[in-house]
């Protein structure tokens, strides 16, 4: 047993009655880093000796009452760390040893005494579904190592289903948090466009990207949520409103609870084993009262589509910024300045990266903006109309995560197509703004996780979090941990 | 509308400020051209009265005022730099030769 197979709650009761200390916890994580991430591959950078420091400050300090006192946690790596190597998992940015400031999460988790033990491998700029885009070792599914981990906050995924931190963050743009955590079986939820501030991540799409927790537990994510949630003035995007409090919303009621399931997110191409497991649960949520129909989202066959003409559009004006002059790697042969932006960005950027910024600046360029990058916008609000009639009637959204359990390493890499449509269930979610979680629902034959997803209406995640939680009490998915090397 | 031309790609390659080896060149039109193709599917549906989503929320635009502040010094904008001389970022030559 790890101590990491406790909530948040529990572990602050044992710190409470001095069962143990806040260095425990951090050696907990650093012990399971070394006993499995040699086959994992989560972590990028650990930040050892300022762990180890503030774990010993905050034992020998004499208030707790902060919530997430003492909890060690990883953070993906497009989120800045003031003074801690932040890479993006690419080779541009294999330097950036020394950022300037931490991103305004960093800060909200600082500020409640979380602790930080490393930064969490990723695809390269967020762009990719299993991982295999990090321009370092990729990560491999703590399930079974054969398997991706999902990306792509792969590591942030990997390394809480591993057991190596107590929860981690990570960005989703189209699915980035979701799918991971439906591959390696634990809780990750997307907020509200909106609602946590992007101060400090990396921008991938602007018009699409949100941070948010990744745990074993609905009842840690609430909690973690409702310590990065809220306005910030430093991120004009943010939404300035109140934020609940999610932990409150846990009541396990979900009696009369209406739930819309689309039947396009159950058609063809989605797995049978998969399909099974959500049917499954529209079975738990009837014994608890709750009731479910059929509806149609028509135009989510087009989301794919929408989404990889934005998305890419939007990265390719945001990645403008790595040109080797202010940081990052600079080639060591250029003729001139605008030779050195070329040579520094080809050199350093990875293929999927080369390949998205090229399809963004396609779509945006003369000529054709009108005939991609505006019409996809269009049907991202055609997209986002059919989400909004649906919630006119129902409180939430149920679906799978993903069409299938987790593919094996290799498998996808050599055709984008077919790699993007992992995303096909989660990318809906990002266009129409709203938020979205997945939560451990089943296994394959196997034995590879299958992740339910509950998307709500915007600024509704207490809903979201109330139906995840009431099905969390009734089954017993979310106890059951990988079989790994150590102790786990 | 579906077929890339290699020269586009060079083109775009160029915009976008990458350099691209003829290998790429030849594996970037076969890329793009297939997803390009892919995104072809929208023109299914007809959104001549549609508006465009830029941004998902109710929001204007967001002011604040413009005060000065402290938030890094020269010396720590520079520390992460690959060049820098006298206090500023150096770069290569602007003209070619």
């Amino acid at each position: 047993m790890s101590l990491f197979d406790h909530s948040i709650k529990e572990l602050e009761e044992k710190l409470h009655n001095k069962e143990i200390t806040v260095q425990d916890l951090v050696e907990e994580s650093y012990k399971r880093i070394k006993e499995v991430d040699g086959e994992v591959h989560a972590f990028l950078t650990l930040d050892e000796e300022n762990a180890r420091r503030q774990a010993k400050e905050l034992d020998e300090s004499s208030d707790a009452s902060a919530s997430l006192f003492g909890m060690p946690q990883g953070i993906k790596d497009n989120i800045v760390t003031k003074g801690l190597r932040t890479t993006c998992a690419s080779q541009h940015l294999d330097n950036f040893n020394d950022p300037l400031y931490d991103a305004t999460v960093i800060q909200k988790l600082a500020e409640q005494k979380s602790i930080t033990i490393g930064k969490l491998n990723m695809d390269e700029f967020a762009m990719g579904s299993s991982n295999e885009n990090s321009s370092y070792t990729p990560t491999r599914n703590p399930w079974n190592t054969n398997h991706v981990p999902g990306g792509s906050s792969g590591g942030s995924a990997a390394a809480v289903a591993a057991g190596e931190v107590l929860y981690a963050l990570g960005s989703d743009t189209g699915g980035s948090i979701r799918q991971p955590a439906a591959y390696c079986g634990v809780v990750g939820m997307k907020p509200t466009y909106g609602r946590v501030s992007r101060f400090g991540l990396v921008a991938f799409a602007s018009s699409l990207d949100q941070i948010g927790p990744i745990t074993r537990s609905v009842e840690d994510n609430a909690r973690v949520m409702e310590v990065i949630a809220g306005h910030d003035k430093l991120d004009a995007t943010s939404a300035n409103l109140d934020v609940p409090k999610y932990t409150e919303a846990l009541t396990g009621d979900v009696q009369g609870l209406k739930i819309a399931v689309p039947k396009e997110y159950l058609a063809e191409g989605v797995n049978p084993e998969v399909k099974e497991a959500v049917m499954n649960a529209l079975k738990v949520y009837e014994s608890l009262g709750a009731t479910w129909e059929e509806v149609s989202l028509p135009h989510s066959k087009y989301a794919l589509a929408s989404y990889y003409i934005i998305s890419s559009s939007e990265a390719s004006a945001n990645l403008a910024r790595f040109d080797g002059v202010r940081y990052g790697v600079r080639t060591e042969n250029a003729d001139n300045m605008i030779d050195m932006f070329k040579k520094s960005r080809s050199e350093g950027f990875g293929q999927e990266v080369k390949r998205r910024i090229m399809l963004g600046t396609f779509a945006l360029s003369s000529g054709y903006y009108d005939a991609y990058y505006k019409k996809a916008q269009k049907v991202r609000t055609l997209i986002k109309n059919d989400f909004d009639k649906i919630f006119e009637e129902y409180d939430v959204v149920i679906g799978p995560t993903t069409p299938n359990p987790a593919f094996k390493v290799g498998e996808n890499i050599d055709d984008p197509l077919t790699m993007y449509a992992n995303d096909i269930l989660t990318i809906p979610v990002n266009l129409a703004g709203v938020p979205g979680i997945s939560i451990p629902c089943g296994f394959s034959n196997e034995g590879l996780p299958i992740g339910l997803q509950i998307i709500g209406k915007h600024f509704d995640e207490s809903t979201v979090y109330r139906t995840a939680h009431a099905f969390e009490q009734a089954t017993d998915y979310h106890t059951k941990r990988p079989q790994l090397g150590g102790s786990n | 509308m579906a077929d890339i031309s290699k020269e586009q790609v060079k083109h775009v390659a160029h915009l976008a400020r990458l350099a691209v080896t003829e290998e790429e060149v030849e594996q970037l039109t076969k890329d793009l051209g297939a997803i390009i193709e892919y995104a072809e599917q929208l023109n299914e549906l007809d959104t001549e009265n549609v508006e465009p989503t830029t941004h998902v929320l109710e929001m204007k635009n967001v002011m604040r005022k413009d005060e000065a502040r402290q938030w890094i010094t020269q010396e720590d904008a520079l520390k992460n730099a690959p060049d820098k001389k006298d206090g500023q970022f150096r770069v290569p030559s602007i003209l070619a030769e």
